[in-house]
């Protein structure tokens, strides 16, 4: 009988166990949110988090799109010539990147960079008792820390987003005209006709929900981290990890929620 | 006045406090010594609420420090950590003037950096350090600028952490030189953890021993020779046999 029961048992402890970390990760960004409307602010804490999650995210993103434009051009050329559909290359280049591949892997080319550099970041500030410090000289971790990364994270990832889906338009543009064979001008034309200003901003809605995953999950397991060296270490793969997987669940759902009827 | 009256704290099964029981009065520093892994930081984080105490009661001035206003509860504090606890990145003198820059004790930039290279002064470092970052410094000079930061806003209590861990003799030497003058000077209430004698010797005015999660003995610095604490006799001599197990 206990060798029935205890497979399940073990299910039932590790659902329990996840359960609670959904739980204690939704309490942490619900206390870090609501640090967004109450004083005192950050802003050179936000700034610095614009530049590190933004603009040094900008070349990793960008060249993730470009490759991925161009792949998808060759993919949807040859794909589309079984059923001489080669002509649709520009559009589907266009809506495939804006709706789901320039978000997507954005967000997890973010995650891999973000998240582990935050939980690094801060699971060293922890372990250096750094963390301690903050709140002995007033100033509240969550407050100082997490929030304006978060912040920033939110607002700068759509712009991310956007940049990423026109380098990745550009790159399917490069395949499609010097390697496919396409007229420039009957590229760019399909391009724009078919794309929906709705095909924009879902993407940039979902670049924002990944962001705020992104800061999340890096500050979160970052807070959590154990000592040493190898509680950093497991912090930082801990939070790319759950970054990755929440980004891909997100991913799902918004699109359900967008283009389902 | 800070009380701690039966505080226990245990992490897991491990019971590391169990019924402290300690006073240490207005402008008195009070040396807490034992060995390594009695819960010495484990107190000084429960006093500073870090730690949330299981069972007990500490006092601040006779007001519970749980039910204390936070922010104007720690701004009476500076504290010195093990390590230095320095922001990695803000430069030395944003690290000592982090609390002049932020909240009640606000200055304008030029003051607060103007005070804090006085307190690096204080501390014997040259104002051309302000702008080098903790990283470019060396463990003793990282000592010093976290000594400057807790004393920048000129605290009623200071706690130090293992002040003299890590540094070599001449260099613990001219920190607890520092930490006595400084305490003095200010007139602040301090409370200090450390196993090194020497230190106990020169920075307190009373000393605690804390062993098996229970205050062992307390008495001021000049009994600490003849207390005959069998407890306290091993510690200071620092002999293998007696009442505390070499191998814990």
């Amino acid at each position: 009988m206990t060798a029935l029961v205890a497979p399940v048992a073990g299910i039932g402890r590790l659902t329990l166990a996840a359960f609670a970390a959904i739980g204690r990760i939704a309490l942490f960004g619900g206390r870090a949110v609501s640090h967004l409307v109450r004083p005192p602010f950050y802003p050179r804490e936000f700034l610095q988090a614009v530049l590190a999650i933004g603009w040094f995210s900008l070349p990793v993103v960008g060249l993730t799109a470009l490759f991925t434009g161009g792949a998808l051009a060759l993919q949807i050329y040859s794909g589309g010539a079984r059923f001489n559909a080669e002509s649709v290359v520009p559009s589907i280049v266009a809506i495939g990147m804006v709706r789901e591949l320039g978000p997507v892997l954005g967000g997890l080319m973010v995650a891999a960079r973000v998240a582990s550099s935050i939980a690094a970041e801060i699971g060293t500030m922890k372990v250096t008792e750094q963390i301690d410090a903050l709140t002995t000289l007033s100033t509240n971790p969550l407050k100082y820390l997490v929030t304006p990364r978060i912040l920033a994270a939110v607002l700068v990832m759509p712009l991310l987003v956007a940049v990423g889906d026109s380098i990745g338009i550009y790159g399917g543009y490069l395949v499609g005209v010097h390697q496919l064979g396409f007229n420039p001008a009957t590229y760019l034309k399909n391009t724009v006709d078919y794309l929906q200003s709705w095909d924009v901003v879902s993407g940039m809605i979902k670049g924002a929900v990944f962001g705020f995953i992104v800061a999340l999950m890096g500050c979160y397991h970052g807070m959590q981290s154990g000592r040493g060296a190898q509680g950093v270490g497991r912090a930082t793969k801990a939070a790319v990890q759950a970054a990755a997987v929440a980004i891909l669940a997100a991913n799902f759902l918004l699109t359900s929620l967008f283009f389902t009827q | 006045m800070i009380q701690l009256q039966g505080v226990h704290k245990a992490f897991g099964r491990n019971k590391v406090l169990r019924g402290v029981d300690l006073t240490v009065p207005t402008g008195e520093s009070m040396v807490i010594i034992g060995g390594s892994g009695t819960g010495k930081s484990v107190a000084l984080k429960c006093v500073l609420g870090l730690v949330t105490p299981d069972a007990g009661k500490i006092t601040l001035d006779g007001q519970d420090v749980m039910r204390a206003d936070r922010d104007a509860f720690l701004a009476r504090f500076g504290m010195l950590f093990q390590g230095g606890a320095l922001f990695d990145s803000l430069s030395v003198w944003q690290n000592v003037a982090f609390r002049l820059q932020r909240g009640a004790a606000k200055r304008p930039k030029a003051e607060a950096r103007e005070i804090a290279i006085e307190k690096l002064r204080r501390v014997g470092l040259k104002p051309e350090v302000a702008d080098l970052f903790p990283a470019e410094l060396s463990g003793g000079m990282q000592k010093r600028v976290g000594l400057a930061r807790a004393i920048a806003a000129e605290p009623e209590i200071i706690f130090f952490d293992e002040p003299t861990t890590g540094l070599d003799p001449i260099m613990a030497g001219v920190i607890n030189e520092l930490i006595r003058e400084i305490v003095v000077e200010m007139g602040a209430t301090a409370m200090t953890i450390t196993h090194d004698m020497t230190s106990v010797r020169a920075i307190a005015d009373k000393v605690a021993m804390l062993h098996d999660g229970v205050i062992k003995w307390t008495g001021p610095v000049a009994d600490l020779d003849h207390s005959g604490d069998p407890y306290l006799d091993q510690f200071i001599h620092g002999r293998a046999e007696g009442p505390i197990a070499a191998v814990r």
